[in-house]
Protein backbone atom coordinates (compact mmCIF):
# COMPACT_ATOMS: atom_id res chain seq x y z
CA UNK A 1 0.00 0.00 0.00
CA UNK A 2 1.25 3.37 -0.86
CA UNK A 3 2.09 5.06 2.49
CA UNK A 4 4.31 8.56 3.36
CA UNK A 5 4.17 12.08 2.13
CA UNK A 6 7.09 12.77 -0.25
CA UNK A 7 8.28 16.23 -1.48
CA UNK A 8 10.83 16.61 -4.39
CA UNK A 9 13.44 19.21 -2.45
CA UNK A 10 14.70 22.21 -5.05
CA UNK A 11 18.12 23.39 -4.73
CA UNK A 12 19.98 25.92 -7.23
CA UNK A 13 23.64 26.62 -7.58
CA UNK A 14 24.22 24.39 -3.90
CA UNK A 15 21.63 25.89 -1.82
CA UNK A 16 17.48 24.49 -1.27
CA UNK A 17 15.45 27.20 -2.61
CA UNK A 18 12.77 28.54 0.41
CA UNK A 19 9.91 26.66 -1.61
CA UNK A 20 11.41 23.55 -0.25
CA UNK A 21 10.88 24.45 3.14
CA UNK A 22 7.35 25.33 2.07
CA UNK A 23 6.66 21.69 0.53
CA UNK A 24 8.91 20.22 3.67
CA UNK A 25 6.09 21.97 6.27
CA UNK A 26 3.40 21.36 4.15
CA UNK A 27 4.33 17.51 4.50
CA UNK A 28 5.05 17.50 7.66
CA UNK A 29 1.58 18.82 8.10
CA UNK A 30 -0.10 16.09 5.55
CA UNK A 31 1.55 13.64 7.01
CA UNK A 32 0.80 14.11 11.03
CA UNK A 33 -2.96 14.15 9.87
CA UNK A 34 -2.23 10.50 8.27
CA UNK A 35 0.20 9.14 11.25
CA UNK A 36 2.67 8.67 8.23
CA UNK A 37 6.66 9.77 7.25
CA UNK A 38 7.88 12.76 5.71
CA UNK A 39 10.49 11.49 3.33
CA UNK A 40 12.27 13.79 0.73
CA UNK A 41 14.43 13.72 -2.42
CA UNK A 42 17.49 15.94 -3.01
CA UNK A 43 18.95 15.67 -6.16
CA UNK A 44 22.36 17.63 -7.71
CA UNK A 45 26.00 17.14 -7.01
CA UNK A 46 27.99 18.50 -3.93
CA UNK A 47 24.52 18.18 -1.86
CA UNK A 48 24.68 16.38 0.69
CA UNK A 49 25.31 18.59 3.02
CA UNK A 50 21.72 20.54 2.52
CA UNK A 51 20.16 16.79 3.55
CA UNK A 52 20.20 18.27 7.07
CA UNK A 53 18.64 21.72 6.79
CA UNK A 54 15.22 19.88 5.45
CA UNK A 55 15.46 18.18 8.89
CA UNK A 56 14.80 21.40 10.16
CA UNK A 57 11.39 21.93 8.63
CA UNK A 58 10.21 18.47 9.54
CA UNK A 59 11.22 15.76 7.06
CA UNK A 60 11.70 12.56 8.57
CA UNK A 61 14.08 11.18 5.83
CA UNK A 62 15.82 12.11 2.94
CA UNK A 63 17.16 10.65 -0.02
CA UNK A 64 19.95 11.47 -1.74
CA UNK A 65 21.51 11.36 -4.92
CA UNK A 66 24.37 13.06 -5.50
CA UNK A 67 25.58 12.40 -9.08
CA UNK A 68 27.43 14.43 -11.65
CA UNK A 69 24.72 13.62 -13.97
CA UNK A 70 22.29 15.47 -11.71
CA UNK A 71 23.92 19.12 -12.19
CA UNK A 72 22.52 20.88 -13.84
CA UNK A 73 18.96 20.17 -14.13
CA UNK A 74 17.77 18.75 -16.82
CA UNK A 75 14.55 16.86 -17.34
CA UNK A 76 15.36 13.72 -18.08
CA UNK A 77 17.97 13.04 -15.50
CA UNK A 78 15.58 14.14 -12.81
CA UNK A 79 12.78 12.36 -13.70
CA UNK A 80 14.58 9.14 -14.29
CA UNK A 81 15.85 9.35 -10.63
CA UNK A 82 12.72 10.08 -9.09
CA UNK A 83 10.66 8.27 -11.18
CA UNK A 84 13.09 4.97 -9.74
CA UNK A 85 13.18 6.31 -6.32
CA UNK A 86 9.30 6.52 -6.21
CA UNK A 87 8.44 3.21 -7.79
CA UNK A 88 10.75 1.48 -5.36
CA UNK A 89 9.05 3.15 -1.95
CA UNK A 90 5.32 3.75 -3.33
CA UNK A 91 4.67 6.86 -1.50
CA UNK A 92 1.01 7.71 -1.46
CA UNK A 93 1.07 11.53 -1.76
CA UNK A 94 4.25 13.32 -3.53
CA UNK A 95 4.34 17.18 -4.14
CA UNK A 96 6.93 19.55 -6.04
CA UNK A 97 7.19 23.20 -6.08
CA UNK A 98 5.13 25.20 -9.15
CA UNK A 99 8.54 26.89 -9.90
CA UNK A 100 9.61 26.56 -13.32
CA UNK A 101 12.21 23.31 -12.55
CA UNK A 102 9.12 21.64 -10.34
CA UNK A 103 6.49 22.24 -13.33
CA UNK A 104 9.12 20.39 -16.02
CA UNK A 105 9.63 18.06 -13.72
CA UNK A 106 6.47 17.07 -12.24
CA UNK A 107 4.73 17.21 -15.13
CA UNK A 108 7.41 14.57 -16.75
CA UNK A 109 6.57 12.44 -13.74
CA UNK A 110 2.95 12.18 -14.60
CA UNK A 111 3.59 10.36 -17.68
CA UNK A 112 6.55 8.53 -15.96
CA UNK A 113 4.53 6.99 -13.38
CA UNK A 114 0.97 7.51 -14.98
CA UNK A 115 -0.48 9.06 -12.25
CA UNK A 116 -3.22 12.71 -12.13
CA UNK A 117 -1.57 16.04 -10.79
CA UNK A 118 -2.93 19.21 -9.23
CA UNK A 119 -0.40 21.76 -10.09
CA UNK A 120 -0.04 25.40 -8.85
CA UNK A 121 -1.99 24.82 -5.61
CA UNK A 122 -2.93 26.94 -3.28
CA UNK A 123 -4.30 24.59 -0.15
CA UNK A 124 -3.95 21.11 0.31
CA UNK A 125 -5.28 19.12 2.86
CA UNK A 126 -6.22 15.30 3.64
CA UNK A 127 -9.65 14.33 3.55
CA UNK A 128 -11.00 10.54 4.54
CA UNK A 129 -7.62 9.65 3.70
CA UNK A 130 -6.76 10.92 0.13
CA UNK A 131 -5.04 14.27 -0.65
CA UNK A 132 -7.55 16.77 -1.79
CA UNK A 133 -6.05 19.65 -3.48
CA UNK A 134 -7.31 23.85 -4.60
CA UNK A 135 -5.86 25.16 -7.21
CA UNK A 136 -6.51 28.01 -9.32
CA UNK A 137 -8.23 27.74 -12.27
CA UNK A 138 -8.58 30.37 -15.62
CA UNK A 139 -5.86 32.44 -13.52
CA UNK A 140 -8.03 32.30 -10.74
CA UNK A 141 -11.56 33.50 -12.09
CA UNK A 142 -12.34 29.93 -10.16
CA UNK A 143 -10.68 27.48 -8.07
CA UNK A 144 -10.70 23.37 -8.82
CA UNK A 145 -10.87 20.65 -5.76
CA UNK A 146 -8.67 18.27 -7.07
CA UNK A 147 -8.55 14.76 -6.33
CA UNK A 148 -6.90 11.87 -7.71
CA UNK A 149 -7.21 7.85 -7.89
CA UNK A 150 -4.14 7.09 -8.56
CA UNK A 151 -0.78 7.02 -6.78
CA UNK A 152 1.31 8.80 -5.61
CA UNK A 153 -1.47 11.72 -5.88
CA UNK A 154 0.64 14.46 -6.56
CA UNK A 155 0.66 18.12 -6.33
CA UNK A 156 2.72 21.30 -7.47
CA UNK A 157 2.38 24.01 -4.55
CA UNK A 158 2.49 27.52 -5.48
CA UNK A 159 5.52 29.14 -4.08
CA UNK A 160 4.70 32.07 -0.90
CA UNK A 161 1.09 30.54 -0.36
CA UNK A 162 2.67 27.98 1.95
CA UNK A 163 3.91 28.69 5.84
CA UNK A 164 7.41 26.94 6.03
CA UNK A 165 7.29 26.05 9.46
CA UNK A 166 10.47 25.41 11.71
CA UNK A 167 10.25 22.10 13.22
CA UNK A 168 13.71 20.52 14.28
CA UNK A 169 14.46 16.78 13.37
CA UNK A 170 17.60 14.94 13.09
CA UNK A 171 16.49 13.33 9.62
CA UNK A 172 17.56 9.99 8.33
CA UNK A 173 20.23 10.48 5.06
CA UNK A 174 19.63 7.59 2.83
CA UNK A 175 22.14 7.37 -0.01
CA UNK A 176 20.79 6.07 -3.47
CA UNK A 177 22.05 5.11 -7.20
CA UNK A 178 19.58 7.34 -9.33
CA UNK A 179 20.43 4.81 -12.41
CA UNK A 180 21.38 7.04 -14.93
CA UNK A 181 22.82 6.10 -18.06
CA UNK A 182 24.26 8.90 -19.84
CA UNK A 183 23.48 7.07 -23.35
CA UNK A 184 19.34 8.06 -22.32
CA UNK A 185 20.03 11.47 -21.24
CA UNK A 186 19.17 13.39 -24.44
CA UNK A 187 18.77 17.25 -23.35
CA UNK A 188 22.20 19.62 -22.23
CA UNK A 189 22.24 23.03 -20.77
CA UNK A 190 24.75 24.41 -22.77
CA UNK A 191 24.63 28.19 -20.93
CA UNK A 192 22.82 29.76 -17.84
CA UNK A 193 22.78 33.52 -18.34
CA UNK A 194 21.63 34.91 -15.24
CA UNK A 195 19.83 38.11 -15.10
CA UNK A 196 22.04 41.05 -14.77
CA UNK A 197 19.22 43.57 -12.19
CA UNK A 198 19.48 40.78 -9.55
CA UNK A 199 16.06 41.19 -8.51
CA UNK A 200 13.72 38.30 -7.19
CA UNK A 201 11.55 36.88 -10.01
CA UNK A 202 8.12 38.15 -9.87
CA UNK A 203 6.88 34.42 -9.02
CA UNK A 204 9.05 34.56 -5.88
CA UNK A 205 8.67 38.21 -4.81
CA UNK A 206 7.01 39.10 -1.37
CA UNK A 207 6.26 42.95 -2.80
CA UNK A 208 5.90 43.93 -6.42
CA UNK A 209 5.32 47.03 -7.40
CA UNK A 210 3.50 47.22 -11.02
CA UNK A 211 3.00 49.77 -13.56
CA UNK A 212 0.67 49.82 -16.72
CA UNK A 213 -0.99 52.14 -19.49
CA UNK A 214 -0.82 54.78 -16.77
CA UNK A 215 2.09 55.01 -16.64
CA UNK A 216 2.38 56.75 -20.06
CA UNK A 217 5.76 55.53 -21.61
CA UNK A 218 8.84 53.69 -20.62
CA UNK A 219 10.88 55.94 -19.34
CA UNK A 220 8.34 57.17 -15.75
CA UNK A 221 9.36 53.33 -14.61
CA UNK A 222 12.26 55.06 -13.25
CA UNK A 223 9.13 56.29 -10.36
CA UNK A 224 8.34 52.75 -10.00
CA UNK A 225 11.92 51.28 -9.58
CA UNK A 226 12.97 53.76 -7.07
CA UNK A 227 9.75 52.71 -5.07
CA UNK A 228 10.79 49.21 -5.52
CA UNK A 229 14.14 50.30 -4.26
CA UNK A 230 13.23 51.18 -1.10
CA UNK A 231 10.84 48.49 -0.32
CA UNK A 232 13.19 46.07 -1.64
CA UNK A 233 10.37 44.80 -4.40
CA UNK A 234 10.43 43.70 -7.84
CA UNK A 235 8.49 45.62 -10.89
CA UNK A 236 6.27 44.48 -12.52
CA UNK A 237 3.81 45.43 -15.47
CA UNK A 238 0.49 44.64 -17.73
CA UNK A 239 -0.09 43.38 -20.80
CA UNK A 240 -0.86 47.06 -21.62
CA UNK A 241 2.59 47.69 -21.35
CA UNK A 242 4.44 45.35 -22.12
CA UNK A 243 2.47 44.92 -25.75
CA UNK A 244 3.57 48.04 -25.88
CA UNK A 245 7.11 47.49 -25.41
CA UNK A 246 7.76 49.57 -22.47
CA UNK A 247 8.52 46.40 -20.57
CA UNK A 248 9.68 43.00 -21.17
CA UNK A 249 8.19 40.20 -21.33
CA UNK A 250 9.25 38.11 -18.12
CA UNK A 251 7.70 41.40 -16.53
CA UNK A 252 4.13 40.86 -17.50
CA UNK A 253 1.67 39.67 -14.54
CA UNK A 254 -1.65 38.30 -15.68
CA UNK A 255 -3.50 35.26 -17.35
CA UNK A 256 -0.88 35.29 -20.30
CA UNK A 257 2.01 36.37 -18.57
CA UNK A 258 2.90 35.56 -14.25
CA UNK A 259 0.59 34.55 -12.04
CA UNK A 260 1.76 35.83 -8.83
CA UNK A 261 1.35 35.85 -5.08
CA UNK A 262 3.22 38.25 -3.13
CA UNK A 263 2.77 39.81 0.47
CA UNK A 264 1.98 43.15 -1.40
CA UNK A 265 1.08 44.05 -4.98
CA UNK A 266 0.89 47.94 -4.93
CA UNK A 267 -0.39 48.38 -8.69
CA UNK A 268 0.02 51.95 -10.31
CA UNK A 269 -1.90 53.02 -13.37
CA UNK A 270 -2.74 49.60 -13.72
CA UNK A 271 -7.28 49.99 -14.69
CA UNK A 272 -7.66 46.18 -13.69
CA UNK A 273 -8.56 44.10 -16.51
CA UNK A 274 -10.04 40.73 -15.68
CA UNK A 275 -6.73 38.85 -17.19
CA UNK A 276 -4.66 41.25 -15.33
CA UNK A 277 -6.49 40.70 -11.64
CA UNK A 278 -6.62 36.88 -12.14
CA UNK A 279 -2.98 36.94 -12.12
CA UNK A 280 -2.54 39.22 -9.02
CA UNK A 281 -5.68 38.14 -7.47
CA UNK A 282 -4.04 36.02 -4.53
CA UNK A 283 -1.97 38.42 -3.48
CA UNK A 284 -2.11 39.28 0.19
CA UNK A 285 -2.62 42.67 0.18
CA UNK A 286 -3.23 44.86 -2.99
CA UNK A 287 -2.63 48.42 -3.63
CA UNK A 288 -3.98 50.67 -6.08
CA UNK A 289 -3.12 54.06 -7.35
CA UNK A 290 -4.91 55.58 -10.41
CA UNK A 291 -6.80 58.61 -10.96
CA UNK A 292 -10.02 56.94 -12.65
CA UNK A 293 -12.11 56.39 -9.24
CA UNK A 294 -14.03 53.88 -11.41
CA UNK A 295 -10.89 51.73 -12.07
CA UNK A 296 -12.03 47.98 -11.42
CA UNK A 297 -8.44 47.31 -9.49
CA UNK A 298 -10.42 49.49 -7.03
CA UNK A 299 -12.71 46.89 -5.83
CA UNK A 300 -10.04 43.90 -6.07
CA UNK A 301 -7.64 46.43 -3.62
CA UNK A 302 -7.69 46.90 0.58
CA UNK A 303 -5.84 50.64 0.05
CA UNK A 304 -6.82 52.60 -2.93
CA UNK A 305 -5.66 56.15 -3.15
CA UNK A 306 -7.83 57.80 -6.24
CA UNK A 307 -4.78 60.63 -7.63
CA UNK A 308 -2.17 61.35 -10.13
CA UNK A 309 0.42 58.50 -9.28
CA UNK A 310 3.00 60.83 -10.73
CA UNK A 311 2.64 62.92 -7.21
CA UNK A 312 1.48 59.86 -5.15
CA UNK A 313 4.44 57.72 -5.85
CA UNK A 314 7.44 59.61 -5.42
CA UNK A 315 5.83 60.31 -2.14
CA UNK A 316 5.16 57.43 -0.98
CA UNK A 317 8.39 56.61 -2.02
CA UNK A 318 9.91 59.16 0.04
CA UNK A 319 7.43 58.21 3.15
CA UNK A 320 8.69 54.05 3.00
CA UNK A 321 12.16 55.92 3.02
CA UNK A 322 11.44 57.44 6.18
CA UNK A 323 9.92 54.60 7.96
CA UNK A 324 11.97 52.25 7.07
CA UNK A 325 15.46 54.42 8.10
CA UNK B 1 10.68 18.77 -41.96
CA UNK B 2 7.59 17.24 -40.15
CA UNK B 3 5.83 19.46 -37.88
CA UNK B 4 2.78 18.89 -35.13
CA UNK B 5 1.18 21.65 -33.28
CA UNK B 6 -1.33 20.88 -30.53
CA UNK B 7 -4.30 22.84 -29.54
CA UNK B 8 -6.70 23.71 -27.45
CA UNK B 9 -10.10 25.90 -27.52
CA UNK B 10 -10.11 28.00 -24.52
CA UNK B 11 -12.44 31.40 -23.63
CA UNK B 12 -10.91 34.33 -24.60
CA UNK B 13 -8.51 35.88 -21.76
CA UNK B 14 -11.33 38.78 -21.39
CA UNK B 15 -14.16 36.11 -20.03
CA UNK B 16 -15.65 36.61 -16.67
CA UNK B 17 -16.19 32.86 -15.76
CA UNK B 18 -19.20 31.49 -13.92
CA UNK B 19 -19.14 28.54 -11.75
CA UNK B 20 -22.55 26.49 -11.85
CA UNK B 21 -24.37 26.53 -8.46
CA UNK B 22 -23.70 22.82 -7.80
CA UNK B 23 -19.91 23.31 -8.69
CA UNK B 24 -20.07 20.67 -11.10
CA UNK B 25 -17.85 23.08 -13.50
CA UNK B 26 -18.45 26.26 -14.92
CA UNK B 27 -21.36 27.92 -16.60
CA UNK B 28 -20.43 28.31 -20.79
CA UNK B 29 -22.92 30.54 -21.48
CA UNK B 30 -22.10 33.38 -23.97
CA UNK B 31 -18.51 32.60 -23.58
CA UNK B 32 -16.24 34.04 -26.77
CA UNK B 33 -13.81 30.75 -27.66
CA UNK B 34 -10.31 31.31 -29.30
CA UNK B 35 -7.14 29.17 -29.88
CA UNK B 36 -5.27 28.79 -26.41
CA UNK B 37 -3.07 31.70 -27.10
CA UNK B 38 0.02 29.85 -26.14
CA UNK B 39 -0.92 27.07 -28.58
CA UNK B 40 -0.70 30.28 -30.88
CA UNK B 41 2.57 30.74 -30.87
CA UNK B 42 3.24 27.13 -31.28
CA UNK B 43 1.07 27.32 -34.20
CA UNK B 44 3.20 30.21 -35.16
CA UNK B 45 6.47 28.72 -34.77
CA UNK B 46 5.82 25.21 -36.72
CA UNK B 47 4.42 27.99 -39.84
CA UNK B 48 8.09 29.45 -39.89
CA UNK B 49 9.90 26.36 -39.59
CA UNK B 50 8.16 25.07 -42.44
CA UNK B 51 8.49 28.64 -44.27
CA UNK B 52 12.08 27.73 -43.48
CA UNK B 53 12.72 24.04 -44.03
CA UNK B 54 9.68 22.85 -45.87
CA UNK B 55 7.82 19.65 -44.96
CA UNK B 56 4.33 20.20 -43.60
CA UNK B 57 2.45 21.20 -40.63
CA UNK B 58 0.18 18.92 -39.01
CA UNK B 59 -2.61 20.44 -36.73
CA UNK B 60 -4.26 18.16 -33.47
CA UNK B 61 -6.75 18.89 -31.30
CA UNK B 62 -9.06 17.47 -28.77
CA UNK B 63 -12.33 18.72 -28.31
CA UNK B 64 -16.37 18.82 -28.46
CA UNK B 65 -17.64 19.91 -31.54
CA UNK B 66 -17.10 23.94 -31.13
CA UNK B 67 -13.45 22.80 -31.11
CA UNK B 68 -13.19 22.20 -34.68
CA UNK B 69 -13.35 26.02 -34.99
CA UNK B 70 -9.94 26.48 -33.34
CA UNK B 71 -7.96 23.66 -35.62
CA UNK B 72 -9.82 25.70 -38.97
CA UNK B 73 -8.46 28.72 -37.31
CA UNK B 74 -4.67 27.00 -37.25
CA UNK B 75 -5.63 25.82 -40.96
CA UNK B 76 -6.37 28.82 -41.90
CA UNK B 77 -3.01 30.48 -40.70
CA UNK B 78 -1.19 27.86 -43.36
CA UNK B 79 -1.14 24.61 -41.59
CA UNK B 80 -1.47 21.66 -44.25
CA UNK B 81 -4.13 19.08 -42.38
CA UNK B 82 -5.55 18.55 -39.03
CA UNK B 83 -6.34 15.40 -36.90
CA UNK B 84 -9.67 16.13 -34.78
CA UNK B 85 -10.09 14.49 -31.82
CA UNK B 86 -13.63 13.95 -30.86
CA UNK B 87 -15.31 11.62 -28.65
CA UNK B 88 -18.04 12.40 -25.83
CA UNK B 89 -16.13 9.77 -24.09
CA UNK B 90 -12.94 12.67 -23.70
CA UNK B 91 -15.12 15.17 -22.04
CA UNK B 92 -14.30 15.26 -18.57
CA UNK B 93 -10.61 13.77 -18.82
CA UNK B 94 -7.83 15.13 -17.33
CA UNK B 95 -4.05 15.61 -18.60
CA UNK B 96 -2.85 12.24 -18.79
CA UNK B 97 -5.78 10.82 -20.96
CA UNK B 98 -5.74 13.93 -23.43
CA UNK B 99 -1.69 12.84 -23.67
CA UNK B 100 -2.37 9.45 -24.23
CA UNK B 101 -5.24 10.68 -27.10
CA UNK B 102 -2.75 12.36 -28.42
CA UNK B 103 0.35 10.60 -28.17
CA UNK B 104 -1.89 7.95 -30.08
CA UNK B 105 -2.73 10.08 -32.81
CA UNK B 106 0.46 11.85 -33.26
CA UNK B 107 2.62 8.03 -33.20
CA UNK B 108 0.74 7.22 -36.31
CA UNK B 109 2.26 9.99 -38.51
CA UNK B 110 5.86 11.55 -38.57
CA UNK B 111 6.90 14.28 -36.68
CA UNK B 112 10.21 16.13 -35.98
CA UNK B 113 9.13 18.51 -33.43
CA UNK B 114 5.98 18.64 -31.86
CA UNK B 115 4.64 21.98 -30.79
CA UNK B 116 2.06 22.77 -27.61
CA UNK B 117 1.36 25.30 -25.24
CA UNK B 118 3.09 25.71 -22.39
CA UNK B 119 -0.30 25.63 -20.51
CA UNK B 120 -4.06 26.14 -21.52
CA UNK B 121 -5.23 29.29 -20.28
CA UNK B 122 -8.50 27.35 -19.03
CA UNK B 123 -7.33 24.84 -16.53
CA UNK B 124 -3.94 26.20 -15.93
CA UNK B 125 -2.17 22.64 -15.50
CA UNK B 126 0.67 22.68 -18.15
CA UNK B 127 0.94 19.17 -17.75
CA UNK B 128 0.20 17.97 -21.53
CA UNK B 129 3.41 18.65 -23.30
CA UNK B 130 5.32 16.80 -20.87
CA UNK B 131 3.12 13.98 -20.62
CA UNK B 132 3.08 14.00 -24.32
CA UNK B 133 6.85 13.91 -24.67
CA UNK B 134 7.00 10.91 -21.88
CA UNK B 135 4.39 8.82 -24.00
CA UNK B 136 6.46 9.31 -27.30
CA UNK B 137 9.52 8.58 -25.38
CA UNK B 138 11.02 11.86 -26.46
CA UNK B 139 12.63 14.53 -24.91
CA UNK B 140 10.75 18.19 -24.48
CA UNK B 141 11.98 21.74 -23.54
CA UNK B 142 9.43 23.43 -21.91
CA UNK B 143 8.00 27.52 -21.85
CA UNK B 144 10.39 28.13 -24.73
CA UNK B 145 11.04 31.78 -26.50
CA UNK B 146 13.11 31.16 -29.07
CA UNK B 147 14.55 28.02 -30.99
CA UNK B 148 16.77 27.36 -33.49
CA UNK B 149 17.28 24.13 -35.36
CA UNK B 150 20.74 22.71 -36.06
CA UNK B 151 20.51 19.62 -38.27
CA UNK B 152 19.07 17.13 -36.06
CA UNK B 153 18.94 19.18 -33.16
CA UNK B 154 17.34 22.65 -31.72
CA UNK B 155 18.61 24.99 -29.46
CA UNK B 156 15.95 26.55 -27.46
CA UNK B 157 15.75 29.33 -25.22
CA UNK B 158 13.87 28.96 -21.42
CA UNK B 159 13.20 31.56 -19.12
CA UNK B 160 13.23 29.98 -15.08
CA UNK B 161 13.16 32.41 -12.55
CA UNK B 162 16.46 35.14 -12.52
CA UNK B 163 17.95 33.47 -15.53
CA UNK B 164 17.95 32.04 -18.97
CA UNK B 165 19.03 28.81 -19.99
CA UNK B 166 20.14 27.26 -23.37
CA UNK B 167 19.13 24.18 -24.22
CA UNK B 168 19.76 21.40 -26.49
CA UNK B 169 18.04 18.34 -27.48
CA UNK B 170 17.84 15.74 -30.75
CA UNK B 171 14.88 15.35 -32.86
CA UNK B 172 12.16 14.93 -32.35
CA UNK B 173 10.94 16.92 -29.59
CA UNK B 174 8.25 18.53 -27.81
CA UNK B 175 8.88 22.31 -27.69
CA UNK B 176 6.34 24.06 -25.61
CA UNK B 177 5.54 27.92 -26.23
CA UNK B 178 5.72 30.47 -24.20
CA UNK B 179 4.83 33.96 -25.09
CA UNK B 180 7.68 36.29 -26.46
CA UNK B 181 8.05 33.25 -28.81
CA UNK B 182 7.05 35.39 -32.05
CA UNK B 183 4.01 37.27 -33.18
CA UNK B 184 1.58 35.04 -34.49
CA UNK B 185 0.36 36.02 -37.79
CA UNK B 186 -3.72 36.68 -38.70
CA UNK B 187 -5.60 34.00 -41.00
CA UNK B 188 -6.13 36.06 -44.33
CA UNK B 189 -9.26 35.71 -45.93
CA UNK B 190 -8.40 33.72 -49.05
CA UNK B 191 -5.93 31.66 -45.90
CA UNK B 192 -10.19 31.03 -44.53
CA UNK B 193 -11.39 29.88 -47.64
CA UNK B 194 -8.51 27.32 -48.29
CA UNK B 195 -8.74 26.00 -45.01
CA UNK B 196 -12.28 24.58 -45.83
CA UNK B 197 -10.62 22.53 -48.26
CA UNK B 198 -8.09 20.94 -45.82
CA UNK B 199 -7.99 17.58 -44.92
CA UNK B 200 -8.94 17.27 -41.34
CA UNK B 201 -9.50 12.86 -40.21
CA UNK B 202 -12.03 12.93 -37.63
CA UNK B 203 -10.79 10.45 -34.70
CA UNK B 204 -12.60 8.69 -31.79
CA UNK B 205 -11.18 6.63 -28.43
CA UNK B 206 -11.53 3.74 -29.93
CA UNK B 207 -10.23 4.62 -33.23
CA UNK B 208 -7.48 5.55 -31.72
CA UNK B 209 -6.99 2.90 -29.32
CA UNK B 210 -7.33 4.56 -26.15
CA UNK B 211 -9.05 3.73 -23.36
CA UNK B 212 -10.00 6.16 -20.48
CA UNK B 213 -8.57 6.17 -17.62
CA UNK B 214 -9.16 9.42 -15.55
CA UNK B 215 -6.24 10.01 -12.82
CA UNK B 216 -7.53 13.10 -11.43
CA UNK B 217 -10.73 14.93 -11.57
CA UNK B 218 -12.04 18.18 -10.37
CA UNK B 219 -14.15 17.03 -7.97
CA UNK B 220 -16.12 20.96 -7.00
CA UNK B 221 -15.21 24.04 -8.98
CA UNK B 222 -16.01 27.03 -6.74
CA UNK B 223 -15.77 30.70 -7.14
CA UNK B 224 -12.49 32.66 -6.14
CA UNK B 225 -12.60 33.29 -2.38
CA UNK B 226 -14.16 36.89 -1.17
CA UNK B 227 -12.33 39.63 -0.68
CA UNK B 228 -12.99 41.89 2.20
CA UNK B 229 -13.91 45.18 0.85
CA UNK B 230 -11.00 47.79 0.79
CA UNK B 231 -10.30 51.12 1.90
CA UNK B 232 -10.12 54.66 -0.32
CA UNK B 233 -7.66 56.54 1.18
CA UNK B 234 -8.72 60.26 1.20
CA UNK B 235 -6.86 63.38 1.72
CA UNK B 236 -6.34 66.87 0.69
CA UNK B 237 -3.02 66.01 -0.79
CA UNK B 238 -1.03 63.17 -2.89
CA UNK B 239 2.02 63.81 0.15
CA UNK B 240 -1.04 63.22 2.38
CA UNK B 241 -2.54 59.96 0.97
CA UNK B 242 0.77 59.01 0.42
CA UNK B 243 1.92 58.79 3.88
CA UNK B 244 -1.63 57.65 5.38
CA UNK B 245 -1.15 54.43 2.90
CA UNK B 246 2.39 54.07 4.21
CA UNK B 247 1.67 54.48 7.58
CA UNK B 248 -1.23 51.43 6.86
CA UNK B 249 0.98 49.12 4.79
CA UNK B 250 3.49 48.98 7.91
CA UNK B 251 0.87 49.49 10.85
CA UNK B 252 -2.16 47.56 9.82
CA UNK B 253 -1.42 45.52 6.83
CA UNK B 254 2.57 44.94 8.72
CA UNK B 255 3.64 44.01 5.00
CA UNK B 256 6.34 46.52 4.61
Amino acid sequence: MAKGVWIVAEQRYGALRKISFELASTARKLADQLGEEVGAILLGSGIEGLAGELGKYGVDKVYVADNALLEPYTTDAHAAAVARLVKENNPSILLFGASAQGKDLSARLVGKLATGMATDCVDVKVVDGKLLALRPMYAGKCYGEVLTSSFPQMASLRPNVFPAIENSKTPEIIKFDPGLDPGQLKTKVLEVQKDTAGKVDLTEANIIVSGGRGMKGPENYVLLEELADVLGATVGASRAAVDAGWRPQKDQVGQTGKIVSPNLYIACGISGAIQHLAGMGTSKYIVAINKDPDAPIFARADYGIVDDLFKVVPELTKEVKKLLA
Amino acid sequence: MNIVACVKQVPDTETLIKVKPDGSGIDETGIKWVMNPYDEFGVEEALRLKEKYGGDVTIVTLGPARALEALRTALAMGADKGIYINDPAFDVVDAFTVATALAAAIKGIPHDIIFCGQRAIDDDSGQVGAILAELLGIPQVAVVTKIDVEGKTIKAIRPIEGAQLLIETPLPCVVTAQKGLNEPRYASLPGIMKAKKKPVDVKGASGLGVSIDVKSKIARTLPPPARPPGKIICGEEPAEKARELAKLLREEAKVI
